[in-house]
Order: C-alpha cells, then sequence, then structure tokens
C-alpha cells in the first residue's frame, strides 16, 4: 500500500451469519448445498422472519422439518411455496443432523426487504 | 493364609511384571515410550515404571502386609518394538480404577507422571496414551458446554467459526484494545482472544480491559446482527483473583472466558471449569507451555493426552496446533488428538498415534483451535483437515491487512465461506483451493488484497516430533 489513497475503507454490514458474506447464491447454487445436505442425510427444514426481528433466537418455521425427504424437488417447492406466502422475509434453510442435535447447514436462500 | 514379611529389595519384575494379565473394563491403561539405562532388561524397566507409578517404592515394607497388595498394584502387561527406533520400547501398564480419585485428572496425572519420570533405571519416559475407562469418564465434569450447546448459544451453523487474536500481544492500552477488537468484530469474525499472556499488567489492568472489550462486543453485536464474543483471559495468580474476574466478565454479560490450562494447573482448570458450567458461560483453554512437556520424543507427555486430559478437567476450546503454519505438528497425529476432543468414541489406531479404544460416552465435544502463522491462502487446508468443528484463527492473518483490522476479518470471512460453500458443492479444497479462493476474490477486494499481501510466506520445517513408523 503506497499512499492513503489506495487504501479501501470497509463499511459494516448487517449480515446474516454462514455464507452472507458470498453474494447472492443463484438457484443452480441453493440446488448443491441441498443436494449436499440430502447426501449427508440431513432432514431438511425452511424457517422465515420478518427482517425487523432477525435477531430474535427462534424464527417461525414453515411447516414441519421433512423427515426422510430425499428429493430435491421437493424441498425447492416448498423453499418457493415459503418465499411466495411471505415475499418481504428472510426465508433460510436448515439441515437438521439428529445424531449431534445440531445443524449441519444453516443459510438464508432469500434475504428479505428491510422496512 | 497371609505371606511372611520377607525385608529388603526384590527386583520389580517379579511382583509387576505380569504378561499373562487381561486388563479388565474398568481399568486405566497408560503406553509408555521406555528408554532404559544400558543392561536394565525390558520387562523389568517395564515393571520398574508400573511399581513407580502405583503402589510400589524401591524397598519391600512391613505394612504392605495389612492391605492387598494384589488389588492395588499397577501391573506391566505388555511390552512392543518402537518402530525405527532401538533405544527404547513400549511399556503397556494397567492401573486399578481405585488408585485414584474419582473426577480428578489432578489425581490421575500425580501418579502417572510423578516421581516415576526422575527414576534412575531409566534415562528417559515418555507417556505416549492413557485410556481413561468410561467409569471414570463418567465422574468427570468435563466441558462446560460443548460444540453443540456453543454453536446453538452463538448461532452458528455448518462452518468452523473464525476468530483472533489480539496483536501486538502486549503493550496496548485497554481502550486502544478494546479499538482493535470491535475492528475485527465487525468485519466479520466470530470471536476475539486476549493472548496467553495478558493478564492484567502495568500497561493494562484487567477491569479496564474487560470494560472496552465488552463495549467492543456489544457495538459490534448491534451493527452486524450476528453474535460475537472475546475470550477475556482470566489467567490470574491465584484461584481467587482468577474467580473475581471470571465474575465480572459474567457481570458485563460477557458469553466466553479464557484460561491457560497448563501454566495455571489443572486444579485452577478444573475449578473453573465447574464455575464456567453454573454459570452459562464458555471457555477457552490455551495451552501455553505445552511443548517443553510434549515435544521430546522420547521425554516428557505427548499431547494427545494433555488434550483428553483437557477434555475431562473442562474446556469448550483447545489450541491444537494448525499443521499448516509455524507451529509444529504432524497432521496424522495432530488428527488423532483432535478426534479425542470431538467424537464420542475413537477406536485404536496407530497410524495416527492412538494406542488404545477411547470410550467417552455423552461428554460433549471441545472445539479444535487452530491458531499461529495462518492467513488466507492455508483456509482451503485448514477447512479440509479441521472441518467444521473447529475455530480458525487468524492473527496477524487478520490484523497485517493493509487495510486494517475490518478489511483482513471480512478477506477472512469470505475466505472460509467460499472454501464450505466449494466443499459442500463437492469440490477438492487443497487441489481447488488456489481456484475457489481466486474465485471468492472477485467478489471481494478484501480478500484480493489479503491474498496479494500473503502470496509468497510459506512455513515449511521438518517436524521434530514424527509419529513412530
Amino acid at each position: 500500500m503506497k499512499s492513503n489513497a489506495e487504501m479501501g475503507d470497509y463499511r459494516t454490514a448487517q449480515t446474516l451469519e454462514t455464507f452472507s458474506f458470498l453474494p447472492p447464491f443463484s438457484q443452480e447454487e441453493v440446488y448443491a448445498q441441498i443436494n449436499y445436505m440430502l447426501s449427508q442425510g440431513l432432514t431438511p427444514s425452511i424457517e422465515h422472519e420478518d427482517p425487523a426481528l432477525v435477531s430474535s433466537v427462534y424464527w417461525p418455521m414453515w411447516k414441519l422439518p421433512f423427515f426422510g425427504e430425499t428429493d430435491l424437488g421437493n424441498v425447492v417447492a416448498e423453499l418457493e411455496a415459503c418465499h411466495r406466502a411471505y415475499p418481504d422475509h428472510h426465508v433460510r434453510l436448515i439441515g437438521y443432523d439428529n445424531y449431534t442435535q445440531s445443524q449441519g447447514v444453516c443459510f438464508v436462500a432469500y434475504r428479505g426487504k428491510a422496512a | 493364609m497371609g505371606k511372611k514379611y520377607d525385608a529388603g529389595v526384590k527386583e520389580y519384575r517379579d511382583v509387576y511384571w505380569t504378561p499373562d494379565y487381561v486388563p479388565l473394563d474398568t481399568d486405566l491403561l497408560a503406553c509408555f515410550k521406555v528408554t532404559p539405562q544400558e543392561g536394565v532388561p525390558h520387562n523389568e524397566a517395564a515393571a520398574a515404571v508400573a511399581a513407580e507409578s502405583s503402589t510400589g517404592t524401591w524397598s519391600t515394607v512391613w505394612s504392605e502386609l495389612l492391605t492387598d497388595m494384589e488389588f492395588y498394584k499397577g501391573r506391566a502387561y505388555r511390552i512392543e518394538d518402537v518402530p525405527g527406533d532401538s533405544t527404547c520400547f513400549y511399556a503397556f501398564i494397567a492401573y486399578p480404577i481405585d488408585l485414584f480419585e474419582e473426577g480428578s485428572v489432578v489425581n490421575v496425572l500425580t501418579s502417572l507422571v510423578g516421581n516415576v519420570f526422575g527414576f534412575k533405571a531409566i534415562k528417559a519416559l515418555r507417556l505416549e496414551d492413557i485410556r481413561f475407562p468410561i467409569a471414570f469418564v463418567k465422574t468427570c465434569l468435563g466441558p462446560p458446554s460443548g460444540i453443540q450447546v456453543e454453536r446453538d448459544k452463538l448461532n452458528k451453523y455448518g462452518r468452523p467459526l473464525l476468530g483472533c487474536t489480539i496483536k501486538p500481544k502486549l503493550g496496548l492500552s485497554a481502550k486502544n484494545y478494546g479499538r482493535a477488537v470491535y475492528e475485527c468484530l465487525r468485519g466479520g469474525l466470530d470471536l476475539t482472544k486476549d493472548d496467553e499472556n495478558i493478564n492484567s499488567q502495568p500497561f493494562m489492568r484487567w477491569r479496564n480491559r474487560f470494560e472496552f472489550v465488552a463495549a467492543a462486543v456489544e457495538k459490534a453485536q448491534a451493527e452486524t446482527g450476528e453474535i460475537k464474543g472475546h475470550y477475556l483471559n482470566v489467567t490470574a495468580n491465584t484461584p481467587e483473583e482468577m474467580y473475581e474476574r471470571a465474575e465480572f466478565a459474567k457481570e458485563l454479560g460477557q458469553p466466553v472466558i479464557m484460561h491457560d490450562f497448563l501454566t495455571g494447573g489443572f486444579t485452577a482448570n478444573s475449578g473453573l471449569a465447574k464455575w464456567c458450567r453454573d454459570n452459562g458461560i464458555l471457555l477457552h483453554i490455551h495451552r501455553a507451555m505445552h511443548a517443553v512437556i510434549d515435544r521430546n520424543p522420547h521425554h516428557g507427555i505427548h499431547f494427545r493426552v494433555l488434550a483428553k486430559c483437557l477434555r475431562l478437567s473442562g474446556g469448550d476450546h483447545l489450541h491444537t496446533g494448525t499443521v499448516v503454519g509455524k507451529l509444529e505438528g504432524d497432521r496424522a497425529s495432530t488428527l488423532g488428538f483432535v478426534d479425542q476432543l470431538r467424537e464420542s468414541f475413537i477406536p485404536e489406531d496407530r497410524k495416527r498415534g492412538i494406542f488404545f479404544d477411547q470410550d467417552w460416552g455423552s461428554m460433549p465435544g471441545v472445539f479444535a483451535v487452530a491458531s499461529g502463522g495462518i492467513h488466507v491462502w492455508h483456509m482451503p487446508a485448514l477447512v479440509e483437515i479441521f472441518g467444521d468443528d473447529s475455530i480458525l484463527q487468524f492473527g496477524g492473518g487478520t490484523q497485517g491487512h493493509p487495510w486494517g483490522n475490518a478489511a483482513g476479518a471480512a478477506a477472512n470471512r469470505v475466505a472460509l465461506e467460499a472454501c464450505v460453500k466449494a466443499r459442500n458443492e463437492g469440490r477438492e479444497l487443497e487441489r481447488e483451493g488456489r481456484d475457489i479462493l481466486e474465485g471468492a476474490a472477485k467478489h471481494s477486494p478484501e480478500l484480493a488484497i489479503a491474498m496479494e499481501t500473503w502470496k509468497e510466506i510459506v512455513f515449511e520445517f521438518e517436524t521434530v516430533d514424527k509419529l513412530d513408523a
């Protein structure tokens, strides 16, 4: 860095945990993550939330976790249905791991509009 | 009918060498690497180690006959050659569980690595591994929270956590130190860390540090919407002072504190871990002094033993080395003890330096911390080697960024997420690392600058302590 003019400024961003430092995912990129989740034997689950309440521990679930689901198309259909029902909300995709009782995958697939 | 008392010095092997013994499930088993003095037969040296680390002393005493020594004695039950080294051999010793106080790794270590290490019949001695019976494991409190609870508290899933040690490690004032913390956290790190030798020096007293760090954590959290933390080092000269610092961290609402478990000692560590469990606070553990104990391949204690003892004593994170950075660490051996921290059952695997099956039962897992001399170019290898249940800490690799801490933090966060995404897409991180990082840098000027800054740094020295092969 030779001069101050060449130095960049980092602007603080509101972020949404895992993958929120990457550009928004394309459809194919979301599908790849769902395929990973299914290949790991994780149970897909969908949650959504009003961006104003983003820091709450619990977000409302969209239906129940999809136990036993192995089909990419079915998960994608539910994800899109949730987004249509709550177009302004964040929608996140979770892969529950019942062995570790944790989440093997969790990221926001649709970023909502801040009020 | 009892034995007669027969005063004098006997050969150890008459009593403590029992090659036909089949260890019990409740026995504590140990593997020592023994370098005997010349002329001492292997089974005599092994028996001597068993005796001196359990019930024996150099001379027979009459009061032995008042108890059942056959029940209490340690037994050398197997010896093996060390591959590629004829100066030493492995001795396997079984100790009855009643030799040890319940829940006390302090008591186990005082026996197993006590006076026996100065014993004259051996030139050098190294404790390679311990099999803790599940009956003993269940008496230890272990990690205050563990991996699963910590992820839920911090809301971090599906990736390693990202941290860094605040630099310069000594000399900053409390307010300037808090500034460095704030910049790292607002840039995208999850956690920052006190250096292990930050306690309460004249340039920055602990109370001032805690207050300014709390302000930094709170602000970064509010601005980013993500949960943040800073490991407040509560290591102190007395337990009373340590607890006073811990209480103040709790009062400030801080999520995590830190302890130097080897310099502070196992008694202090087990007590602090219990305090953390009682107060819902995470505990980060640094291993300063470990290399004094574990680096010499013929004498001391292997780090896998210290790691197991820490999991029993209690800690939610433990430094394990990086394999790729500036500090010592053989890859297979490191992965061997990383498993001991995180998994619930680890089978014997000599290729990774694991001498016994180890059952941890329901004891929570400990995050493996990779810290020291690492930067963005190491990210693909680190994600591959350590997997999700790890904390990757880039000190110089964050704060050495030409634009400062926030940009350095963002560069690391982008690189981390790009690597996790690529791994989930089925790409091979170590082979395709350059492509993955270069792709991510197209959307992140911070990452592009970081990659340019550290492109030429490599750390390639031979490991001093290699696995025996």
